[in-house]
């Protein structure tokens, strides 16, 4: 018994903090990559920003500037065409829904400790899934004009 | 030395985890209602999305206040979000305290813009 703890205790691994190095060489269940989307959503939503506020300002300002927010995705923008910015847009829109459902999800752990088991984090974990994906696939349909 | 034990233990690290973890989730769900309020009201409209509709939206005086609301509960939420992220993967002291002096910067920016175009419409 002794000698197990022993000489298992050289060659135990060290666990640290993560670090971006080991994001890549991480696994990821279900549970953790629901989680970790969840941080890279908010962490999009986090840099584009100026681009929500701005879509904010020119939809809401005037009539003209109503019309400018509209061009960008007709026309384009800064050199870019429309198309491009509605990726944009579909980017942000699987970032909230993402953000939106997971954090629900957070939320529903967070009150309920029973409910912080394996099974239970995979199988929510694929029904946030399931939800953000094809909720995106039919805004995102709306948004470049399939209906 | 004064008593550092039970609930005088003074707690390593940020020391102030509850309040944030507590503030985050209350100003989620803060956003999480105004955006089933915002998404109603355009559910419930009739015809597409005109100006006059969307900017009629913003324009009542409890959405305004409401969307100040949320535009301030925004901007902890955020800040607790990415701080924990920062805290998480950076670890050079300097390079971290520098996202975060950006994340403050950054948020308290978009705020300002964001109440700033509520206010004048």
């Amino acid at each position: 018994m002794s000698d197990t703890a022993t000489s298992t205790a050289k060659s135990r691994p060290e666990f640290r903090n993560i670090e971006f190095s080991n994001l890549r060489t991480l696994r990821w269940p279900l549970a953790s990559l629901v989680s970790g989307m969840h941080r890279v959503s908010g962490a999009i939503m986090f840099f584009l920003m100026p681009f929500i506020i701005w879509m904010f300002d020119t939809s809401i300002s005037s009539e003209i500037s109503f019309a400018k927010f509209k061009a960008a995705f007709d026309v384009g923008m800064l050199g870019l065409p429309g198309f491009i910015w509605k990726l944009v847009v579909l980017g942000l829109i699987w970032a909230y829904l993402h953000h939106f459902i997971a954090g629900l999800r957070h939320l529903w752990m967070d009150t309920h400790h029973e409910q912080v088991s394996k099974e239970f984090g995979k199988q929510t974990g694929a029904v946030v899934m399931v939800l953000v994906l094809s909720l995106t696939v039919i805004l995102g349909a709306k948004l470049f004009g399939l209906y | 030395m004064s008593v550092n034990y039970g609930s005088h233990r003074t707690v390593v690290g940020a020391h102030y985890g509850m309040r944030d973890w507590l503030s985050q989730r209350v100003t989620a769900v803060t956003i999480a209602l105004f955006t089933l309020i915002l998404l109603a009201q355009i559910i419930f409209s009739k015809g597409p999305i005109s100006y006059e509709l969307w900017s009629g939206i913003f324009a009542a005086q409890w959405m305004k206040t409401l969307t100040f609301v949320v535009i301030v509960s925004m901007l902890y939420h955020v800040w607790v979000g990415m701080r924990n992220v920062f805290m998480d993967y950076v670890k050079p002291y300097a390079v971290r305290f520098v996202m975060h002096v950006f994340a403050i910067l950054w948020l308290i920016g978009c705020s300002g813009w964001a109440i700033q175009v509520l206010w004048r419409l």
